[in-house]
């Protein structure tokens, strides 16, 4: 199902995307969620909202954590992007997936890709963060199952456990 | 498998993570708008821009002349009104001759891209005659208001007019009768996965398949038939991974059927998904309520009796209203020991999205009110807060003045969990100014001992499978949401039989292939599933054991199952792994399949009055919790430092996940405690998206220290009873009472926000002020 854009102007798109190049041609217009999920098949981003408000779409853009909804897919030119559906390693689930998993940091999990990613990129730039810190990166994420207790207690459980 | 305290080796006392986890860290889990679309059509709904009118005009001819459109419908296409109680269905799908809110669908399009579907919208031509509107229940309920619905004098929904026990003989005994006007906003679930219904019709064959985000697929079943007249058999419901529902998809939605209705009209496939802002207008969630309590009580802080009159703003139609305001009234009750209530429901109409069910169902708001009633006469009576609720506490087993059944009943435990570790008596009136201590109890029933839709069927089955692969697969029509039941049914099925829980498969909610549930709501599925997994399990477990006993030659009776191995006697004497026994039981009959049930005994079912069987349940939970929060005077912001909260859920069948739910309630009752409001200007919504309805995030988000008590139900699966709902209605109370432990202001709206706050603070030196000046006049 086309999305939208199928009259605007297309361009070719090239970007590496979860550790392998590819070319899409995209409408100019086309946001990044709608190219993730319409094009890519990458249906672990997630749309919560009408654009910008709950983080379900969160994906990391050259390791920096973005909602997918408020960037044009073809920004991501010669870039790399992650999702949820690349941050496994050979089968082997992420430490940030684990934790989740066992921390019950996912309830009905809708909002788990995007907290996961914005956990990853946090990771990456500072691996030992503290409460505060954890806080502040996953402010622009909303669950409305857990409270966020065992979201916190899981990206702590992360940090901890070797990568 | 560890042990718990008592020695009791039922279910792992840890917790274990989720059955279908590993799917929601690894984003393979499929929700309704991520399944397979590549040959469906994309659909949008028209709306009506007028609150309340009569349709003049509706001309859908341009819009169905565009190129790209395939199918609209519009109310002409389902004369059939859809709703949950039989007796309250005065909702179309798709509006016919009136609308009666901003935002009701009036015709729907289906077309080969969401853009096209959108200008097809633009090109509807809809004339009404508009008609006054009401938003507010004063209103809705004035003398001359136009009806909305003509059968409904008043704009009545429903009244209700309740007494137990001697009322005036109570108050008169009374030390301290105290009244109180208390307001609470209206709230919505807004969980986090956006409304999405996906609608396969094969014209040829004529069935009708169905996925939808719904928490209750037989009642999207029954009403899927009557709206589009089709034969039950010929239609399938199935429940993809479900994003959170809190209750907004526990009624079908109109969304649900009109997708039906577009995908038989264009012959296929046709997928929708609703914006944030659709969400909001579908609603169905907790009304605006306004509670007037009297209470009356001894010196010893023994409430005497208790008069209440609630009024919901239900919105536009009937949706679950009548089962809300008798709700508010039976569970005043079931709680505390209270010798006489009488109670008044005034559920209401007005040009507002219907409101329905919403976690704590009826109960948070009047629990809110009864709270700081009971607070605000504790300190009168210079009663400590605590105090004034272990005076009135129940003693299980017990039956209520409305003939609800209390089987056990661990309040006075959690009372004392929460009091020791938030340090309250150390604490409490030692704070600095703008720090306070607040504490309230709650409670809820683990399902509804009546099903609205009542068959005479036991109120759950389970089937469980075994084939040739020794796998053991659980069938169940409960919907998981994410709290967590799916693996409830494992650990049910697997400390039955005595094998791991990675043997089992638990298939949920497919009309096509799991026996018919009653859904995901009222915290149903422990107490009921489970207890229908259980005796599933038992019932296969009689069978292997049988085949165990010919295999091992001893007699059944000195068979036993445990970690995955059948054995007579003391383990090792002589033994048979559990897969061998399954090819054994296999030989004489083929796969298995056995059906375990659980039925509500009559005398569960409530009283005879009418409305008796709201709020009747086989097991309460019960909730306790201290709430800590710091006032800044200037701006009127109100912070969260600390909560402490513990629930009786009778045993933690998964403990992991219990604290989740507990914590999560918690967490709820503080979005519609400090911020979570909608509000509507002329009909329209000012909060349609997630920025402008303000839930928590994890930045305001205080530390929650959960407790859980186990109060072994008699009847509770392993005697456990329900865990997601009972702590939330206990959060607003508790804070509202802290915020006047913090700065001696009794607030009556919810939610305190800063607004509210600064208001109340400013109204008080005003009145100081008046009061110098009186006493400089003097």
């Amino acid at each position: 199902m086309q999305t939208d854009g199928s009259r605007a102007k297309k361009r070719l798109l090239r970007l590496k995307l979860n550790g392998r190049w590819r070319e899409d041609a995209v409408a100019e217009n086309q946001l990044l969620v709608d190219y993730l999920r319409d094009c890519a098949h990458l249906t672990g981003v997630k749309t919560g909202c009408d654009g910008g408000e709950c983080g379900a779409c969160t994906v990391l853009v050259e390791g920096e954590a973005v909602p997918s909804c408020l960037m044009l897919a073809v920004r991501c030119e010669g870039r790399a992007v992650e999702t949820i559906e690349g941050v496994a390693q050979q089968n082997r689930l992420s430490r940030l997936q684990r934790a989740f998993h066992q921390k019950l940091g996912a309830q009905c999990g809708f909002c788990t890709p995007g907290m996961i990613m914005a956990a990853e990129g946090l990771l990456r730039r500072n691996p030992r963060p503290g409460e505060a810190e954890i806080r502040t990166a996953l402010s622009g994420n909303l669950c409305r199952c857990t409270g966020y207790v065992k979201i916190i207690e899981s990206v702590k459980a992360a940090a901890e456990m070797p990568s | 498998m560890s042990t718990g305290p008592d020695g009791d080796a039922r279910a792992p006392r840890a917790g274990v993570p989720l059955i279908d986890g590993l799917e929601k860290v690894t984003g393979r889990a499929r929700y309704t708008a991520d399944l397979e679309v590549a040959d469906a059509l994309a659909a949008r709904i028209f709306r009506s821009p007028c609150s309340h009118g009569e349709i003049i005009r509706l001309d859908v001819a341009k819009a169905r002349a565009l190129d790209g459109v395939v199918a609209i419908v519009t109310g002409e296409d389902c004369p059939h009104t859809y709703g949950v109680l039989p007796v309250a269905m005065n909702e179309y799908p798709l509006a016919r001759e009136r609308v009666r809110y901003r935002g009701e669908p009036v015709a729907a399009v289906a077309a080969i891209d969401e853009r096209i579907a959108a200008r097809a919208l633009d090109l509807i031509e809809f004339e009404v005659r508009p008609l006054p509107a009401y938003y507010t229940s004063e209103e809705a309920r004035a003398p001359g208001a136009e009806l909305l619905h003509l059968n409904k004098p008043g704009n009545l929904e429903r009244e209700v007019h309740h007494q137990f026990g001697e009322v005036a003989e109570g108050f008169a005994t009374a030390d301290l009768i105290h009244e109180e006007l208390i307001h609470c906003a209206e709230v919505n679930h807004a969980q986090i996965e956006p409304h999405a219904c996906l609608a396969d019709y094969e014209a040829v064959s004529g069935r009708l398949t169905v996925q939808s985000v719904s928490q209750v697929g037989y009642y999207l079943h029954l009403m899927l038939a009557r709206c589009l007249e089709m034969e039950a058999a010929r239609i399938r419901v199935i429940k993809p991974f479900i994003g959170g529902g809190f209750g907004a998809r526990v009624e079908v939605l109109n969304f649900e059927i009109i997708t039906a209705l577009l995908a038989r009209a264009a012959g296929g496939k046709v997928m929708m998904r609703l914006t944030r802002e659709e969400n909001f207008l579908t609603h169905r969630a907790r009304p605006q309520t306004d509670i007037k309590l009297k209470l009356g009580m001894r010196r010893d802080g023994r409430i005497t009796a208790c008069e209440c009159e609630v009024v919901q703003r239900g919105g536009a139609y009937a949706g679950y209203g009548i089962v809300t305001i008798l709700y508010a009234g039976s569970l005043l009750q079931g709680i505390y020991d209270i010798p006489a209530i009488k109670y008044d429901g005034y559920r209401v109409y007005a040009n507002l999205p219907p409101c329905g069910a919403m976690r704590g169902h009826g109960s948070v708001d009047t629990r809110h009110a009864f709270e700081c009633v009971l607070d605000r006469m504790a300190r009168k009576l210079k009663l400590d807060p605590f105090a004034v609720r272990r005076a009135n506490l129940l003693h299980a087993p017990m039956r209520t003045l409305n003939d609800l059944t209390v089987n056990s009943y661990g309040l006075a435990e959690c009372l004392d969990k929460v009091e020791r570790a938030s340090q309250w008596r150390e604490r409490i009136g030692k704070l600095p100014r703008g720090r306070g201590l607040g504490m309230a109890c709650s409670h809820y029933v683990s399902g509804a001992a009546k099903p609205i839709h009542w068959t005479g069927e036991p109120h759950a089955v389970v089937n469980l499978r075994i084939d040739f692969d020794g796998g053991v697969t659980a069938l169940t029509g409960a919907a998981d949401i994410g709290q967590g039941s799916s693996t409830m049914v494992a650990i049910a099925v697997a400390e039955t039989l005595g094998i791991s829980i990675k043997r089992i498969r638990v298939i949920s909610g497919d009309s096509a292939v799991t026996p018919k549930d009653n859904g995901a709501y009222s915290s149903r599925i422990t107490f009921m599933v489970g207890n229908a997994a259980i005796d599933a399990a038992n019932k296969l477990k009689a069978i292997l054991i049988q085949a165990a006993a010919g295999k091992l030659e001893a007699r059944p009776e000195d068979v036993e199952c445990a970690a995955e191995t059948f054995h007579v006697g003391a383990q090792g004497q002589s033994s048979i792994p559990f897969v061998d026994v399954v090819k054994a039981a296999l030989v004489d009959c083929g796969p298995i399949t056995v059906a375990g049930t659980f039925t509500c005994p009559a005398e569960a079912q409530g009283g005879r009055h009418r409305g008796g069987a709201v709020g009747s349940t086989m097991g309460f939970s019960y909730a306790a919790q201290v709430v800590e929060v710091s006032v800044d005077e200037p701006t009127g912001r109100v912070a969260v430092e600390n909560v402490w909260a513990a629930l009786d859920c009778g045993r933690a069948i998964n403990p992991l996940a219990v604290e989740g739910q507990i914590e999560g309630s918690v967490w709820m009752g503080m979005g519609q405690a400090l911020s979570e409001e909608t509000q509507y200007v002329d009909g329209l919504p000012l909060h349609a998206s997630l920025l402008e309805y303000r839930v928590p995030t994890i930045a305001e988000t205080p530390p929650i220290k959960v407790a859980i008590v186990e109060s072994h139900d008699p009847h509770g699966p392993f005697g456990a009873k329900e865990a997601s709902e009972g702590a939330l209605a206990g959060f607003p109370p508790a804070l509202v009472n802290a915020v006047a432990n913090a700065i001696q202001i009794d607030l009556d709206e919810l939610p305190v926000t800063p607004d509210r706050v600064v208001e109340a603070l400013v109204e008080r030196r005003r009145q100081a002020r008046l009061a110098a000046a009186r006493r400089g006049a003097s």
